[in-house]
């Protein structure tokens, strides 16, 4: 097992990482930007390296940054967590090179389903399948052409796209060229790619991704499926498993093609695959694979009673999966809802912002996942993701209401963020029946606004008398050292006889 | 420490009673309080805000730290004086905090007959003075006055302790290192323009601040040369031309933010030669001091039921606990400050005045701070005691007082009568702050006994003229006046309003008033004593 690992992320997946570190007894390097001097992920980590200034290509985004810290602290390994490097094919390798090991699937497998079209070629001919769709040469014309054959309503998307950037629904044969357009500004700007594909579009499509588990021996497992239909501009924030929707029999089928899917790659390491479904016909198509520890993990750690980021520090280890498909199962139900610095009213602008006070849910069956403390601050520089939090229950009913009651335990002050939306989604009867789609929080939700709420007065004097207070203290900071408790440094207000002044 | 246990009963009726009597007094007092802090009435409120100006209290509040405690002094002062036509006396005095550091502030009232001094507005500014110059507190004068009160001007201008004693102050107290700084918000006339003139720092408000020794229609008389106000003494003059003042202010909030940064600037800092402790709260509500002390001040109490809502956590380290036990001496922290406490617990004899001496030589010695709590009816009297020497164990315990030189306190809970007044650090014993309470009473003697001596008197001039001795009804007509008098000037509002005291105090707010006075008294220089304790 490894002595040392360096963990090349930040926020709460950081994080989440140290401290399975800190549990199998494997001394942890923390990397930091600027911003991030005061970080929870800087300040829990047993060594914490500076690698830069705030800008991501300065810091988290810079390969050789990353592996000079490994360097300096003897890390063996590293984990590149989610999002910055971790899809990074040239990334994993340049680790390999550098005689450490990249916590992940073989670059190779990254590069692999990191082309979306080429990777949906690959699954096409390994029997996976796929979105009826067109990849290929892209000028207009034939675009034009192979969406005629596809048909209507059918998407726009960035070849080398992911995260809903480059990407466009078009209902009707006259929106095409204006779309294509659009796509390609958006991608070249996102990717510098703005090489197109087509895709059938599913209407009410769910989203439903498999995560899997491969080690260096040959065993390929998955760990059963997620479902993440509540998406806001094309990005995931409510997460379950199981999902309320499929049935055993679907979800052998599913998970038969996530396997294959795997296996076609020469998958090793945690990865999710991807599928949207058809609740019509009730078919899924492949949609592509994250070769990297997802976000939602927790939903599955929940019901499959394993730890994730340990599994992806054994297999890089070289250490053989113990369990078969056999032995393992779904027991009871997980939600995970994702707390964004975000404003729900406002197209989920992303909000920045001081966090003055940050108070975390707790009891039995809730998980917080969080990468930030009271009196830290969202920037501009990163993902507004503030923390994850994770609810338990023997059914779906009793998760959906442990969730609603965490959410609205948890003191989120300082910034706009998503808390009161979430509460309002999760309490919504579509949600309730499991009746969602990717495109659900937008038709439903679109134009919702918080709830008006009239301050009682004792609040306001409340908020009023801290205010005070922390003036006074303020101005007392100084000569306190001789005097530490004075009266005077109260305030009280206090007047003799409670007359006027 | 030991703490204090309570046995006081609050559902008793007699408990009930003081309280109810004690609630009287200071549902009184808050009404005088409240009535006095809106100055010179209506109309002349009006008129100060109309000319952009803040009332004193609001310059008070918008110069000190926001939220922070103010200590006010005597705000009684002149109460029932000259036909009640100077609240305050015209002048508000206090202590208050401005960026964390302890200041002196002295605001004129201009609301008050234009801020002139009457008699008592030159005693309340002179003992403002002398609780700056005793704490090292900085002075922050904010002037709006004209000068002295002209018919009463015999009363203020010329004695030791009148008008020019101000300026007097200002110079040696500035020598001592104690920053004087004046903010003119009004006319500074005549003797007036000298505050600011004598002042280290100065600071002028636009179109409101004038600084001048004779005003325009003096000129006039006295040379026949015309010009307004402004041009003779305004703030531009001063702060461009003349140079008597430092800052120019554009209103009284602009001038009371310059005020605060030089004091944020001053460069000073507390140093406490004292064992702070956390402070604790005592284990009984101070709430029921007021059912503790009896309505009638010859009624004995334990004077522990007091201290035991009074110190840090009730606790009391008993000093000669066994020995003269109508006075109780100890040691105990109020709000973490370490304080040495005497206190009355009925009549004064020889063994308790020793010791007295004693336990206040412990405190000198040991540099603990003092608290009087008095409520004492005198010495006792008789061929007995007067045998026996009582008046030199008195005098060893006033002694002890006037040659204390660790900061002391006074707070008359009940009775101050006779020499009791002095053993027990009465006013002229210099202590560094005394407040009383509104049921206390002060003077030479108890009125019942004062009208006892001089019926006596009469009734043996009687017996010696062979006239017939008054009836007990002629008697109790006899002793009315006198019983009336006492009560009339040994009330509590007679006192204060002469500036005997520094305030009336709800008693619930005791602890309180002696922390910040505590918190205060730190500064002050610490004086060496010449000899060891002596075994009384």
């Amino acid at each position: 097992m490894f002595k040392k690992i360096l963990v090349a992320n930040r926020g709460e997946i950081a994080v989440r990482i140290l401290r399975a570190c800190r549990e199998m007894g494997i001394a942890s390097v923390a990397v930091y930007s600027e911003a991030d001097r005061r970080a929870l992920h800087t300040r829990l980590a047993d060594e914490a390296v500076f690698i830069g200034t705030a800008p991501a290509d300065q810091s988290y985004l810079s390969i050789e940054r990353i592996l000079q810290a490994a360097r300096q602290t003897g890390a063996e390994a590293v984990h590149p967590g989610y999002g910055f490097l971790s899809e990074n094919a040239g990334f994993a390798r340049a680790v390999k090179q550098a005689g450490l090991v990249f916590i992940g699937p073989p670059a190779e497998a990254i590069e692999a389903m990191g082309d979306k079209g080429a990777a949906r070629q690959r699954m096409q001919s390994s029997g996976v399948p796929v979105v009826p769709g067109y990849q290929g040469p892209d000028d207009d014309a034939t675009l034009v052409r192979k969406a005629a054959q596809i048909g209507f309503p059918l998407l726009v998307k960035a070849a080398a796209g992911g995260g809903g950037k480059g990407m466009r629904v078009v209902n009707e044969a006259g929106e095409l060229e204006e779309a294509i357009a659009g796509a390609r500004r958006e991608a070249h700007h996102a990717f510098g790619d703005q090489r197109m594909i087509l895709e059938r579009y599913i209407p009410r499509a769910r989203h439903i991704e498999m995560q899997v588990l491969a080690d260096a021996h040959g065993n390929v497992l998955h760990l059963f499926e997620r479902e993440c239909s509540v998406q806001r501009r094309h990005q995931k924030i409510i997460e379950e498993s199981p999902s309320p929707f499929i049935d055993e029999e679907l979800r052998r089928r599913i998970a038969g093609s996530a396997l294959l899917a795997a296996r076609a790659v020469g998958y090793q390491n945690a990865g999710t695959v991807e599928f949207i479904v058809d609740p019509e016909c009730r078919e899924y198509y492949f949609l592509e694979m994250n070769t990297r520890l997802q976000v939602e993990h927790p939903v599955t750690e929940l019901v499959a009673g394993l730890d994730l980021v340990q599994w992806q520090i054994r297999i890089a280890a070289g250490e053989r999966l113990p369990f078969t498909q056999a032995e393992l199962s779904q027991r009871g139900h997980a939600i995970e809802c994702r707390l964004y610095a975000e404003d729900p009213a406002n197209n989920f602008l992303p909000a920045t912002g001081p966090l003055l006070r940050f108070v975390e849910p707790q009891g039995p069956g809730v998980r917080v996942d969080a990468g930030y403390t009271s009196g830290d601050a969202v920037t501009i520089h990163y993902d507004p993701l503030i923390a994850k939090v994770i609810a338990w229950s023997g059914d779906r009913p009793g998760a959906i209401a442990k969730m609603l009651a965490a959410l609205r335990e948890t003191v989120l002050l300082g910034l706009t963020h998503n808390g009161q939306f979430l509460q309002d989604v999760l309490g919504d009867p579509d949600f309730q029946a499991g009746q969602v789609w990717t495109t659900w929080v937008e038709d439903k939700f679109g134009d919702w606004q918080p709830p008006q709420c009239e301050l009682p007065p004792e609040v306001l004097a409340a908020g009023a008398l801290l205010r005070l207070q922390g003036q006074a203290d303020a101005s007392n900071a100084e000569p306190s050292g001789a005097d530490p408790y004075s009266p005077w440094r109260n305030a009280s207000s206090f007047r003799v006889g409670k007359g006027g002044v | 420490m030991p703490a204090i246990r309570s046995s006081v009963d609050s559902r008793s009726p007699d408990f009930q009673a003081n309280a109810a009597r004690l609630q009287l007094a200071v549902d009184d007092l808050r009404s005088e309080m409240a009535k006095v802090a809106l100055g010179g009435g209506e109309k002349a409120r009006a008129k100060h805000t109309e000319r952009g100006k803040l009332l004193p209290r609001e310059r008070i509040r918008a110069l000190l730290d926001p939220g922070s405690p103010f200590l006010e002094l005597s705000p009684l002062a002149a109460h029932g004086l000259y036909d009640d036509a100077a609240p305050c006396a015209g002048v508000i005095t206090g202590i208050g905090r401005v960026h964390g550091t302890e200041v002196l502030v002295i605001a004129n009232d201009a609301t008050v007959k234009g801020g002139t001094y009457f008699p008592m507005t030159v005693k309340k500014h002179l003992r403002a003075q002398e609780v700056a110059l005793e704490n090292r507190l900085p002075c922050l004068y904010l002037v709006d006055s004209g000068g002295a009160f002209l018919p009463l001007q015999d009363e203020v201008f010329p004695d030791k302790e009148h008008f020019g004693r101000i300026f007097y102050n200002q110079a040696r107290m500035s020598a001592l290192g104690i920053p004087q700084i004046a903010v003119v918000m009004g006319s500074c006339t005549a003797g007036g323009a000298y505050v600011p003139a004598m002042s280290d720092e100065t600071i002028i408000v636009k179109e409101q601040g004038t600084i001048f020794l004779g005003g325009p229609p003096l000129v006039k008389a006295a040379t026949g040369e015309v010009v307004d106000a402004e041009t003779l003494g305004g703030a531009d003059v001063h702060t461009s031309i003349s140079g008597v003042a430092d800052h120019f202010a554009e209103n009284d909030a602009h001038a009371l933010d310059i005020a605060r940064s030089i004091v944020a600037s001053l460069n000073r800092k507390k140093s406490v030669a004292l064992a702070l402790q956390e402070p604790r709260e005592p284990l009984y509500p101070a709430t029921e001091l007021y059912g503790c002390v009896p309505a009638d001040t010859r009624k004995p109490f334990d004077i522990r039921e007091v201290i035991a809502r009074i110190v840090d956590g009730s606790e009391l380290q008993e000093f000669k606990a066994r020995y003269g036990k109508t006075l109780v001496t100890g040691f105990a922290h109020i709000h973490g400050y370490p304080v040495g406490i005497v206190a009355n617990n009925g009549i004064l004899f020889a063994e308790s005045a020793l010791k007295g001496a004693h336990f206040i030589e412990l405190c000198n010695q040991r540099n603990v701070p003092l608290v009087f709590l008095q409520n004492i009816t005198g010495f006792m009297v008789g061929k007995k005691y007067e045998q026996a020497g009582i008046a030199k164990d008195g005098a060893k315990m006033v002694t002890a007082v006037a040659c204390s030189h660790v900061p002391k306190f006074t707070v008359v809970i009940g009775g101050s009568f006779g020499a009791g007044n002095y053993a027990m650090c009465g006013r002229g014993y210099q202590p560094r702050f005394l407040w009383m309470w509104p049921n206390a009473r002060i003077s030479a003697m108890g009125g019942e006994q004062a009208a006892n001596v001089l019926l006596t008197i009469k009734q043996d001039q009687f017996g010696r003229e062979g006239k017939p001795l008054l009836t007990p009804a002629e008697a109790e007509e006899f002793k009315r006046p006198t019983l009336e008098e006492y009560e009339r000037s040994g009330n509590p509002y007679f006192s204060t309003a002469r500036l005997w005291d520094d305030g009336v105090i709800d008693p619930k707010e005791t602890r309180q008033v002696l922390a910040l006075a505590l918190s205060v008294v730190l500064k002050s220089p610490r004086v060496q004593g010449g000899f060891g304790v002596f075994r009384m």
